[in-house]
């Protein structure tokens, strides 16, 4: 097999995996800078999951068809913005600690997903798999460009398109907007942001629905592009992942978006480890451990120095100096 | 005569304290009114609530005439009102015109526009004449500019009464006149200023008039021409205050701390101290002259093991503590004034209790086997409180909560009161009215008389002359000179600052 070849596999493959983790992890970005920690990706993306096939097996059943998934990726959008609330509430309003209320959303996202599965499915763990998932395709026209279209163009996904462009969105808003610029304020010095009149709570709240408007489409994704079906063991530690892409992104969107598809990049080769000379002579379990071993080795020892947002995770009470 | 700025019977109670107490303050238009008073007396509470951080319990405001309600900042900047906080407000990690125009911003429909932003940052800049590199990011510039980014932020939302806050407490003596002909410019333009200052000097060299305030009240207030800075001084602190130094006897002892050949990089790796030779002996203040970013923050975070020296040795009480640990040094006879008392003088989210054990806590009596006997903490915090006279709610107050001079004093007490062989004190008396300088100045007298080794690093030119039995005088990271103090003045020693050391001599 040529080295072509194998680009051919893990490109796309990596394409693939990657565009859950940009969602969510721009959807990190957004909330960390504005100064509130959020470990509770896991959770917006386990919602994300589990609205996207619920919503999609209804919209199926309603005679929707192919348009299914991409809607119910709009619904577990808002879904995800809804569930982030209670962060929101818990974290800015009650000055609660932000790692335990990101715990506790991870936890709540949890059982309660399990929970309206066995609910809405007659005591099943698992939701039944959908018919209409977004397909692999080919991209016209750059799917026909000799070389570059077959290593990023076809066997693909509009999803990881839809993400690196989200990426840059995301970059624009941040740094070329006055939303951007005040957000980043509040998360760097509220007290300052406050004496100019700039509402330090709005603001965190919309940093945080916003991440989980992302989370949420991060998790649906996840769901119709890859798992087609959800359970337990659907979402299993990439929200965590998406979390690690945003440190390794140093809190920057295009930063979390490589971070993200570097990850994506560990997690394809052990998804497609079985068509590549040498790597599939290794035992399974290396490759399957490999995108977490990576993943802590990069963050311990590659990243540098990474500086979190000054006031990520500190509580604001006006008034106080 | 109209007043741009009336308070009347403001009341501020914060949980044991009243910070203020039936305050009322009356600001003519186009003048620059001094607030005068000692740390916690509650001018910046008062200054807090005119700028709608904080709400009055009682009392009213008027601007310029008119009854007005002041909720937040919002109100302030509406009503043409901005302040130049004690502890500044500015976003380190944008660049300066991020921080002008933040919460004001030029865009178009919802697009920054960053060029508008850097040209708006400049002709201010220009207009009032205060320098400034707007493309810099505020981490990167000298405390001064970030002062003077302050101020056009105030000016950009066209405040036509300032607040200033302590504005010279970190500021070098140049910086000070500068700021002084810049405040005068402002009220020639028809500005008004509230200047909140601990420095009688300041006070007579720039404000048309002057209330004083002591424990939450105001105790007069009078046009500058009616008084004097003596009677200003009593009048603060309630009691005859000595603002003439007199040091004591000089009979130096053994060296205590001896320092050769260091050479110390800063973060950027520039050599900042270099090859520097210094000793102090027992029984003697050593003071260090020197224009601000000369090395003397990074010669003291060196001595104090915060800073790694990359050559030269520095002895303390004879054995070797070059690059040791900071709890080493300490033990070693070391006691320690930090210039930044926040950032590395006190926990801010801790108790003063605990604050005023930090050097200590792990030892007995404080601690045995590992754990902790608060009845001890309390017992010390409430002796070192009542003869510092630190004035604080109880024991149990957070130190964030504190004055800022009273967090100063908080450090003082800690450091003094272990009574070390060597004493550092970077800046002791920033920030400090004029009972507590006094204080201060004679607790590091008395720490001499016995025998003690006393480092003094100040900007303020009047301490290090009256208190230093030597004064070393720093440039470019080296001792250029040592001068005695008796047989100088401060235009010698400006000089020699400046690096012109043969021409001090002949002058
Ligand atoms: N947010 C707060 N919470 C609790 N106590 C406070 C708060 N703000 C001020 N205080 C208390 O109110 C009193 C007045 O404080 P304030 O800061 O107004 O003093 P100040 O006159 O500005 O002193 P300094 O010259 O030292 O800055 C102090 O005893 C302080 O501890
Ligand atoms: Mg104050």
């Amino acid at each position: 097999m040529s080295f072509f070849q194998v680009l051919t596999i893990i490109i796309p493959s990596t394409l693939l995996t990657a565009a859950p983790l940009i969602f969510t992890s721009l959807g990190g970005v957004f909330s960390e800078r504005s100064g509130v920690v959020n470990i509770g990706l896991e959770g917006l993306m386990w919602v994300g999951a589990f609205t996207g096939a619920v919503a999609t097996l209804f919209l199926e059943h309603a005679g929707v068809g192919a348009a299914s998934p991409w809607i119910a990726i709009l619904i577990a959008a808002a879904a995800g913005g809804i569930f982030s609330l209670i962060h929101a509430v818990v974290s800015i309003s009650f000055h609660a600690d932000q790692t335990v209320s990101g715990v506790a959303l991870n936890f709540l996202a949890t059982g309660l997903t399990i929970y309206l599965v066995k609910m809405i499915y007659n005591g099943q763990g698992q939701t039944p798999y959908i018919a209409n998932n977004i397909d692999k395709t080919t991209i016209p026209v750059l799917g026909h460009i000799p070389f570059i279209g077959p290593i990023f163009f076809q066997q693909v996904t509009y999803t990881s398109y839809i993400a690196i462009l989200f990426a840059f969105i995301c970059w624009y808003i941040l740094f070329k907007t006055t939303f951007g610029l005040r957000l980043r304020a509040v998360g760097e010095h509220p007290e300052a942001a406050d004496t100019l009149g700039i509402s330090v709570i709005k603001l965190r709240y919309i940093g945080v629905m916003i991440s989980g408007v992302l989370g949420g489409i991060g998790g649906a994704v996840y769901l119709v592009t890859i798992t087609s079906n959800f359970n337990i063991s659907t979402i299993a530690g990439q929200g965590f992942l998406a979390l690690a892409a945003m440190i390794f992104g140093k809190w920057h969107p295009i930063g979390a978006m490589l971070g993200s598809l570097f990850f994506g990049f560990a997690q394809a080769l052990s998804i497609t480890s079985q068509q590549i000379p040498y790597l599939d002579r290794l035992p399974s379990v290396v490759l399957m451990i490999a995108p977490y071993v990576l993943t802590l080795i990069v963050l311990t020892g590659f990243v540098g120095k990474a500086e979190p947002p000054k006031a990520d995770g500190v509580p604001y009470f006006k008034g106080q100096r | 005569m109209a007043y741009a700025i009336e308070m009347k019977h403001i009341r501020k109670a914060f949980p044991g304290i009243v910070a203020n107490d039936n305050i009322t303050l009356q600001v003519k238009e186009g003048e620059i009114h001094a607030l005068f008073g000692e740390n916690g007396a509650g001018k910046s509470t008062l200054m807090n609530i005119l700028f709608g951080l904080y709400q009055p319990d009682e009392g009213e405001i008027y601007v310029h005439g008119e009854k007005v309600k002041i909720t937040d900042p919002n109100d302030a900047n509406r009503l043409g009102i901005g302040m130049v906080h004690q502890h500044f407000m500015l976003v380190d990690k944008f660049t300066v015109a991020e921080n002008i125009i933040l919460g004001k911003e030029p865009s178009h429909l919802g697009r920054l526009n960053m060029a508008k932003a850097v040209k708006i940052a400049r002709d201010l800049s220009d207009k009032y004449g205060l320098d400034i590199d707007p493309l810099k990011k505020v981490e990167d510039i000298s405390v001064g500019m970030q002062q003077r980014v302050e101020i056009l932020k105030t000016l950009y939302r066209g405040s036509n009464i300032l607040i200033f806050d302590e504005p010279t407490a970190v500021l070098t003596p140049i910086e000070i006149k500068e700021l002084i002909q810049i405040m005068k410019r402002l009220v020639s333009e028809g500005k008004s200023i509230i200047l909140i200052t601990h420095k009688l000097k300041e006070i007579f060299e720039a404000c048309d008039s002057v209330t004083v305030i002591r424990r939450g009240k105001v105790i007069d207030s009078m046009a500058i021409a009616d008084t004097n800075p003596d009677d200003l001084a009593n009048m603060m602190v309630g009691r005859k205050v000595n603002t003439q130094i007199n040091n004591t006897a000089y009979e130096p002892k053994g060296k205590v701390l001896d320092i050769r050949d260091l050479t110390v990089l800063d973060s950027r790796r520039v050599k900042v101290v270099n090859h520097l030779s210094l000793s102090v002996h027992g029984g003697e203040i050593l003071g260090i002259a020197g224009v601000d970013g000369n090395g003397q923050e990074e010669l003291v975070e060196a001595i104090a093991g915060l800073r790694k020296a990359s050559s030269g040795t520095i002895e303390i009480n004879g054995q070797d503590m070059t690059n040791h640990k900071g709890r080493k040094i300490t033990e070693n006879g070391f006691g320690y004034i930090p210039e930044d008392r926040q950032k590395d003088g006190l926990v801010l989210d801790f108790t003063v209790g605990e604050n005023l054990a930090l050097q200590t806590y792990y030892r007995k009596p404080f601690a045995s086997s590992g754990i902790l006997h608060p009845k001890v903490f309390t017992q010390q915090a409430k002796q070192l409180i009542e003869e510092f006279d630190v004035r604080t709610p109880s024991e149990r107050t957070l130190a964030r909560s504190l004055s800022g001079g009273n967090q100063q004093k908080v450090i003082v007490a800690r450091e003094v009161s272990r009574s070390p062989q060597l004493l550092v004190a970077a800046q002791p008396t920033r920030g400090l009215d004029i009972g507590a300088i006094e204080f201060i100045h004679g607790k590091l007298l008395e720490e001499k008389q016995m025998g003690k080794a006393v480092l003094l690093v100040s900007f303020e030119l009047d301490e290090v002359l009256h208190l230093s039995d030597r004064i070393a005088v720093i440039n470019e990271g080296r001792i250029i000179d040592i001068v005695n103090p008796k047989e100088t003045n401060e235009n010698e020693l400006g000089l020699l600052m400046a690096g012109h050391k043969k021409e001090a001599h002949q002058a």
